[in-house]
């Protein structure tokens, strides 16, 4: 399984990912971030093929990452910012 | 396994911005960060982060040093191109890379990208076009498109009164040095790609060695164009692309233009006769051979207002830099401020230096406490300025006339006739200002005579000059005695 972990904490809401998204496998989400943004969100985790254009496109250094067959972790309280 | 995450150019937080930030400063949906992150991860990819120099411009991506992890460089506006050359020819080993924004480098700068595109710098140069100025607000580019609104163009860019968006990548492309010349776009996932291609491709050539690249990044502005994010994109496809073609303009690195000769010139750069030197040999070239004193500072009972005065050609603006470099040697402040007209030789000329323990304000002299004149135009045109208490110096040997004053100290000294006693008719300068320093006992005439190999150009006159301050202070001697 692959997916895309966004750091919350880092996403300014600008959308480009997720028009991106050929697998439309993310979403704006409804919570504010740290920056006051509504962070990007993950959503396919049935269908993201860890193409990597989410990532080239974000604007943003280190706000996401891409995963290749790899079981995301669940988020723990230490992981701030993850969401999935 | 991690396919993608943050390129590792990139420092872990960015402590430079504030402590603890990861996040960048770039607007949402910026351009820049996308490019800032193509590159590092190029620069990961060729393994070249420990040589890489980024030369950053003025505008948004002014504060690049925030977040590379590589050396970097904050150019004044529209120069990077220029400092870039610079570094380029002292560090051999570095990767240089220029970013610029358009109105950097198509607006302020637009000489030194194309004079550094012709010399054929092997240089990688990232010119990211959004078709206005964006960190002062939004005001009209040289990119800026035929009727888009911006601050300064409120009802919309107007080619008969503004011109039309120029095309940088167009104007390199009729220069024949660079070895690649590709616009790109950043308006779609594919255009993405196809700008990471680029950049790696711009990297490569350099460490290659092969030239100069130019990468024409067409990169939204969300926040200046009033648009979302994703409409700035739809907006760069529907109307930027068809003014600025997205195409590989040259790229002699895979076609086997003739990039042999441009190596051949990259070669010669990176051999030239210079030889390497370190610090200390330079200072050594650097100060002519000549040991200049290290001495106590020394401390002048009054500031000094010096005018030199001639006709261009008498050494009027030599004497000055001469007159400085002894205050400096003595470790006291000094300027130089020359004025003539566009003539070399025969036109007025005269310069201001002061000497002075403080810090010096202005350059400028209104009042100066002496006049050294080397001809009758200038005892003319000053004699009435020299405060009352100051010392005029005239070279009678021109000067036929007496000084009107009677409140200034004056000598007068046929310094043209004493220097072509010693075949060195030029150095009638030289005799005034010796005079000058040791009738004021300004500073010690040792110094003067160090600094004279260090200041003269043509070596072969030196020993002319340092013979010439003799015969100045014998003639000094005589005139004082009665």
């Amino acid at each position: 399984m692959n997916y895309v972990k966004i750091t919350a904490d880092q996403c300014k809401s600008c959308g480009v990912c997720v028009q991106t998204c050929p697998n439309h496998c993310l979403a704006i989400g409804s919570e504010l971030n740290a920056l006051g943004y509504q962070s990007a969100v993950f959503i396919g985790e049935d269908r993201c093929v860890a193409c990597g254009l989410c990532f080239y496109v974000c604007p943003e250094p280190g706000a996401i990452t891409v995963f290749k067959n790899e079981q995301p972790r669940k988020e723990t309280e230490t992981e701030k910012g993850v969401s999935l | 396994m991690i396919k993608h995450q943050k390129p590792a150019a990139f420092y872990d937080t960015f402590e430079r911005k504030e402590p603890e930030a990861v996040s960048t400063h770039y607007c949402p949906g910026c351009g820049h960060g996308t490019v800032h992150k193509l590159i590092a991860e190029a620069v990961d990819d060729l393994g070249i982060k420990d040589r890489v120099i980024f030369h950053s411009p003025v505008g948004c991506s002014v504060f690049a040093y925030y977040y590379f992890d590589t050396g970097n460089i904050q150019c004044s506006h529209g120069r990077a191109p220029a400092v870039a050359t610079g570094v380029r020819r002292v560090h051999k080993d570095a990767i240089v890379i220029s970013y610029q924004g358009d109105g950097d480098l198509a607006g302020i700068g637009t000489s030194e990208i194309i004079h550094a595109a012709n010399r054929g710098e092997n240089i990688t140069v990232f010119f990211v076009n959004n078709a206005i100025y964006g960190m002062t607000g939004g005001q009209m580019a040289p990119t800026t498109l035929q009727g888009q609104k911006t601050l300064t163009t409120p009802t919309g860019r107007d080619a008969g009164r503004d011109g039309l968006p120029i095309g940088m990548a167009e104007i390199i492309n009729a220069v024949s040095s660079p070895v690649y010349i590709e616009r790109v776009t950043l308006s779609s996932a594919k255009g993405v790609l196809k700008t990471r291609k680029a950049v790696r491709k711009g990297l490569k050539y350099q460490v290659e060695g092969r030239g100069f690249s130019f990468i024409e990044i067409l990169s939204p502005c969300p926040v200046n164009w009033k648009m979302t994010p994703v409409e700035s994109r739809q907006w760069m496809s529907d109307k930027l692309e068809p003014v600025f073609p997205v195409t590989c303009f040259r790229d002699a690195g895979s076609t086997g233009n003739p990039i042999d000769s441009r190596l051949d010139v990259h070669k010669a750069i990176a051999s030239e006769e210079i030889p390497f030197m370190n610090d200390k040999e330079l200072i050594t070239l650097l100060n002519g051979d000549s040991p200049i004193p290290n001495i106590e500072i020394l401390q002048l009972e009054e500031d000094q207002l010096v005018k030199i005065a001639g006709f261009g050609g008498q050494g009027v603006l030599s004497c000055g830099t001469l007159l400085a470099k002894c205050g400096i040697a003595e470790g006291i402040h000094a300027s130089w401020l020359p004025s003539y007209g566009p003539e070399m030789r025969g036109g007025k000329a005269y310069a201001s230096v002061i000497l002075s323990n403080d810090e010096i304000g202005s350059p400028v002299i209104d009042d100066p406490n002496v006049l050294l004149a080397m001809n009758g135009p200038s005892l003319d045109a000053f004699e009435n300025d020299v405060v009352p208490g100051g010392l005029i110096v005239v070279n009678s040997s021109i000067i036929t006339r007496k000084v009107f004053r009677d409140d200034v100290a004056v000598l007068y000294i046929p310094a043209t006739d004493i220097a072509a006693g010693e075949d060195l008719v030029a150095a009638a300068n030289v005799i005034l200002l010796t005079v000058y320093l040791r009738y004021k006992r300004v500073m010690p005439i040792e110094t003067l005579k160090k600094i004279i190999p260090v200041s003269v150009n043509r070596k072969e006159f030196v020993a002319a000059n340092l013979r010439i301050v003799d015969k100045a202070l014998e003639y000094y001697e005589t005139i004082s005695q009665l």
